[in-house]
């Protein structure tokens, strides 16, 4: 069992009062909460601001509940029971005819509903089917951009290699010398940690200057981790360096991650 | 603060026409507003809220503790009666040019509030309320976007949706306050 506040911290909770949760998690966030009173508490909070949130999207006051009382009370209506005088055989058979035809008319319209619910659930499948094959082809869409980008004449591939402080890492720089851009590849960088951004730099080796070309703060949504920068430079080498958020002035060498040089041809 | 009504429920679920009508006062205010939020139709989200009772009148058997709480339960009904509405032919035949689109564009469209809402707290929160709540929110509360959908729909990391969302409601709670 959790403690209290990791439940509350994670924001299932309120996923629970929503019912969005798979039936699993529904029943057993239901029992944590039936056995904690904090739990139980936080519950209610969300709850009660979730209901008055909603209530600000009604469009009015709803009308009075007397058009759904006659509903109500309909239903309650007792079965009188039937006077003891001897009943001809013939209503008997009347009345089970009409029983039958009743239990058939029943019966076909439970199948219905069935089948109109499986028509919502097949749509709805349908829908999310389509929405998925559309993130597909944005996707293949942006990984055929970017080999396209890879495969120009002109552009010089540079590998960077792991350095010592994370000896798996590695990277790649394409640059397009002639349009002053440069692509830069860090699926092999490990994820950084928070609050740190990797920066990437250019480097002329005699003297040894940095020029920083940018940071990879940008989330890339298609998950390649390929990022076009600019490189109007007269680069000699690359390096990638882990730095405070926002990027340095000046590269942390103790924290150069992969470095590589341009090959001369 | 209000607590869940454990022992009105009781009664409802044992089928007590009076219960119901305390049931009707105290949640229908919210569902109605849940259910516009889907339809942006006040004329389709009257009837809709009427089916609505009467189905949570109707299967009140079927209401299970063990799985959720009563108010999820009757917000299921809301929104699934709503949304099925949506798909409906004589639905979409009759939609309207109508601009709304999340449920803050129906607060924002409004110019006054029922007298059971905090209408200071509602419009404060509306302005500072981020674009990707605005969206987060209307899709996991309003219209039942499962947490893959709703990542899937807002283009998001899948493991962000919940921390977000509650980032969203705990704004809601420290600007409304109390209610």
């Amino acid at each position: 069992m959790k403690n209290s506040q990791t439940y509350i911290d994670s924001g299932v909770l309120e996923l629970f009062v929503y019912g969005t949760l798979p039936e699993e998690e529904m029943v057993e966030i239901a029992r944590e909460v039936s056995q904690d009173k904090l739990l139980l508490q936080e519950v209610e909070e969300i709850e009660n601001h979730l209901m008055h949130l909603a209530k600000a999207a009604a469009p009015g006051e709803p009308e009075g509940v007397s058009n759904l009382r006659k509903y109500i009370n309909n239903e309650d209506i007792k079965v009188i029971p039937l006077s003891r005088k001897r009943t001809p055989i013939i209503t008997f058979i009347g009345w089970a005819a009409a029983l039958v035809l009743l239990a058939g008319v029943g019966y076909l319209y439970t199948e219905n509903s069935k089948l109109e619910d499986r028509i919502v659930d097949t749509e709805r499948e349908l829908l999310l089917q389509e929405g998925k094959t559309q993130v597909a082809e944005t996707d293949l869409n942006q990984t055929r951009g970017l080999l396209n980008v890879i495969r120009k004449q002109d552009l010089i591939a540079v590998p960077l290699g792991a350095q010592a402080i994370a000896p798996e890492a590695y990277a790649s720089v394409y640059w397009d010398k002639k349009s002053g851009k440069a692509y830069i590849d860090v699926k092999g960088l490990p994820e950084p940690p928070k609050g740190k951004v990797y920066q990437v730099w250019s480097l002329t080796l005699e003297p040894l200057t940095p020029t920083s070309m940018g940071v990879l703060d940008q989330y890339d949504a298609s998950g390649n981790q390929i990022f076009e920068l600019s490189n109007p430079n007269e680069s000699e080498a690359f390096g990638i360096t882990l730095e405070p958020k926002g990027g340095s002035a000046s590269p942390t060498l103790e924290q150069l991650y992969t470095l590589g040089v341009v090959a001369t041809s | 603060m209000m607590t869940q009504p454990d022992a009105l429920i009781e009664k409802f679920l044992q089928k007590d026409p009076a219960s119901f009508e305390k049931i009707y006062e105290l949640y229908s205010e919210s569902l109605f507003g849940v259910i516009n939020s889907v339809v942006h139709n006040q004329e389709v989200a009257e009837e809709l809220l009427q089916d609505t009772f009467v189905k949570i009148w109707n299967n009140s058997d079927k209401y299970n503790p063990s799985k959720g709480r009563f108010f999820t339960w009757m917000l299921n009904i809301a929104r699934n009666g709503a949304i099925d509405k949506t798909r409906s032919k004589d639905f979409k035949n009759q939609k309207k040019n109508h601009t709304a689109e999340y449920f803050v564009d129906i607060l924002e469209a409004k110019g006054s509030f029922n007298t059971s809402v905090d209408a200071i707290g509602i419009k404060k929160y509306v302005d500072v309320l981020e674009p990707l709540c605005k969206k987060i929110i209307h899709f996991l509360f309003f219209q039942g976007y499962t947490q893959k959908e709703t990542a899937e729909e807002l283009d998001i990391p899948l493991g962000t949706v919940k921390t977000r969302n509650r980032i969203c409601i705990k704004k809601l709670r420290d600007i409304v306050g109390v209610v």
